[in-house]
């Protein structure tokens, strides 16, 4: 491409932006915008992936046959997003093969809030509860980002996983309104998830360092700091219905705001986490590796029986 | 306890197990279509479980929960196929060969029951069982016929579970004196023909055995089963009277 | 490393609709791409029938020549039956 119509190209790149329309794979964009897209498209379905592990521990021991299929159900969902989005992603030119290589070689990231462990049933409420309730505040404006594969991926995505959360939701009534255990094992999940959940937003606006150009691009439509009070606003009023306490002294509801201020989690720790320093990190991501090798020699009889059977036509 | 109970147990075992086990596969397989895949599996055969559990405790007044969760080792009526550990993927998927013939034959004969419950579950199941059938049938055709490494494990995997398809064929009173059963005795043949065929096409090797496992139908299990139950049942029983 | 082809996935949603693009996935060859999209995208009984297309098979218009491709269109208003005048009371029409 030459110079003028380069910068011709990058014009209507704008232009399209600016009109607020869709961004489609074989349209001329700035690098930096498909490097930003790759990132994030590709970490948010490294998430989902790894996303499995934490809630797939639970299937086997789910207490009851409904609880069994609905979990089953759930994690392999996770499964299809995260297929989804890698398709979403190889629509920029980049191959999933070579994106779950950096997934495995730890050159791109997850989602932090799964490096940590599930430790009671009631911990699949929580994240389906806190974490899918986060992950759908998170999710819902990127239905209108400004890429067209990305933005239609999440439309499908948002779409089921509108039970994710309240199927947490409902397992987390049945425990508060349960046995003086099962309510004990109901507040320790909320105690544990509750701090993570509020990091899943990211850092403070003040020191993010994507934010500013994903926002004029069209990629990002509000701040860490905005999507992490909508979600308290949100969340809150449910912890009481459910009868549960959150974890935070600071809560207070301002009546003049219409918001709830609430205390900041430490977001040291998320750093930490993100550095590979969190309680899962390691097991994670040998799991996730584990299932790769292990299946490589079945993905290359496929091939091999593909490559015989186009000979044999032929 | 009744004939008609013993029966939807059996049968609602298989699958209770088969689930259990096919669950594993979650975040463990090849490729992501397949966790997917086998997920589809692992839900056809949790929901005909539940039908066939529920049938069962309508009769005693026992919830399908009860039977899967409060129920000993030695109640349980499942074939000694559906409990064995999970191997690589060509074990899952010659298991699923052998498991998901015999559903289908079996579900197809059982469409015609006098007993409606019975009758409508076999309808139902009869369609996701056909499409299991399928999808290990490509499986074993790819793995059996892929490189010498996936031919070696997919014969190794045929030969295991080889000994403990016999069992799915044993017949006894209860099935001969039970007019709304289907006697699977009647159903090997026709088995080994469909199962054959498609070990003959894979280029594998038709196994042998000389030693014929059983004891499932009568609560004789493998020393995996008190495991894949610890599992199943623990939260449930460590509160005993909950609801979740 | 085996990079398995990349096939596009097109449902018809219901009887009397065409076939619609919903994404795509990865298979070894078209028998299992087809069964795949089974799996992945009619989960929720989103289709009756399902095509697969390898992605590689795909010819598209180009992006840069979208103003030669599409723009001559945008006059010819007379295609359009809301370009004619119809006199009051005429109905059916």
């Amino acid at each position: 491409m030459s110079h003028l119509s380069y910068a011709r190209a990058m014009d209507s790149f704008q232009a399209t932006i600016d009109a607020d329309s869709r961004i489609e794979p074989r349209d001329a964009m700035p690098d930096g915008y498909r490097k930003t897209l790759i990132r994030q498209i590709a970490q948010h379905a490294h998430s989902e992936i790894i996303g499995m592990q934490p809630e797939g521990n639970w299937i086997s021991r789910a207490p009851s046959l409904r609880r069994k299929a609905i979990l089953m159900a759930k994690v392999q969902d996770e499964a299809g997003h995260g297929l989804y989005l890698y398709a979403a992603a190889e629509t920029l030119g980049v191959d999933r093969a070579d994106l779950l290589d950096m997934l495995h070689t730890g050159r791109q990231k997850y989602s932090s809030i799964f490096n940590y462990p599930t430790l009671t049933w009631a911990d699949i409420g929580a994240i389906g509860w806190l974490v899918d309730g986060a992950a759908i505040v998170n999710q819902v404006p990127l239905c209108r980002c400004s890429y067209g594969p990305y933005a239609r991926a999440m439309v499908r995505v948002c779409k089921e996983e509108s039970f994710h959360q309240r199927q947490g939701f409902e397992i987390l009534h049945t425990l508060s309104t349960g046995t003086p255990g099962q309510q004990a094992m109901a507040q320790d999940a909320l105690d544990r998830w509750w701090w993570p959940s509020l990091m899943m937003f990211g850092p403070p606006d003040a020191s993010s360092t994507h934010s500013e150009q994903s926002m004029a691009w069209g990629i990002k439509r509000h701040s860490n700091d905005e999507l992490r009070q909508r979600f308290v606003d949100m969340t809150v009023p449910q912890a009481d219905v459910l009868g549960l306490r959150v974890p935070d002294d600071g809560l207070v509801y301002d009546e003049v705001t219409g918001h709830y201020s609430f205390t900041q989690p430490d977001f040291t720790e998320l750093y930490e986490v993100v550095k590979g320093n969190g309680p899962c990190n390691e097991k994670r991501l040998a799991t996730r590796v584990k299932a790769h090798e292990d299946g490589a020699w079945v993905r290359e009889a496929a091939a091999a029986y593909a490559a015989k059977q186009m000979e044999r036509a032929a | 306890m009744s004939d008609l109970f013993t029966y939807a147990l059996r049968l609602g075992d298989d699958a209770l197990i088969a689930a259990q086990r096919m669950a594993e596969w979650i975040a463990a397989a090849p490729q992501l279509e397949e966790d997917v895949a086998l997920g589809n599996i692992g839900l056809d055969q949790l929901g005909q479980a539940r039908s066939l559990l529920q049938y069962a405790g309508s009769m005693d007044g026992r919830t399908e929960d009860d039977l899967a969760y409060f129920r000993e080792e030695r109640e349980f009526l499942n074939v000694q196929l559906c409990e064995l550990p999970n191997g690589d993927f060509a074990h899952a998927m010659a298991r699923l060969l052998y498991f998901a013939s015999y559903q289908h034959l079996l579900y197809d004969e059982l469409r015609a029951s006098a007993d409606e419950t019975l009758s409508g579950v076999a309808g139902k199941a009869v369609k996701e069982v056909a499409y299991h059938v399928d999808h290990a049938t490509q499986w074993v055709l790819r793995l059996g016929d892929g490189t010498s490494e996936s031919h070696r494990r997919m014969q190794a995997a045929l030969d295991e579970l080889w000994p403990y398809t016999a069992e799915l064929f044993e017949s006894d009173d209860l099935v001969r004196r039970l007019p709304v059963a289907v006697d699977p005795a009647g159903l090997r043949d026709e088995w080994e023909r469909r199962v054959l065929a498609v070990i003959d096409e894979s280029t594998c090797s038709r196994p042998e055995a000389s030693y014929q496992h059983r004891g499932g139908r009568s609560g004789q299990h493998t020393e995996h089963m008190g495991f894949l139950l610890a599992e199943l049942q623990h939260v449930a029983r460590s509160h005993p009277g909950a609801t979740w | 490393m085996t990079v398995e082809p990349l096939w596009e996935v097109f449902v018809r949603s219901r009887r009397g609709l065409s076939h619609t693009h919903v994404g795509s996935l990865h298979a070894p060859d078209a028998t299992m791409a087809l069964r795949n999209a089974r799996d992945v995208y009619t989960r929720r009984q989103e289709g009756v029938s399902i095509w697969v297309v390898p992605a590689t098979d795909i010819t598209a218009s180009s992006p840069d020549e979208k103003d030669e491709f599409f723009d001559p269109a945008a006059d010819k208003v007379y295609r359009h039956p809301t370009f004619y005048d119809v006199p009051e009371g005429v109905d059916h029409l």
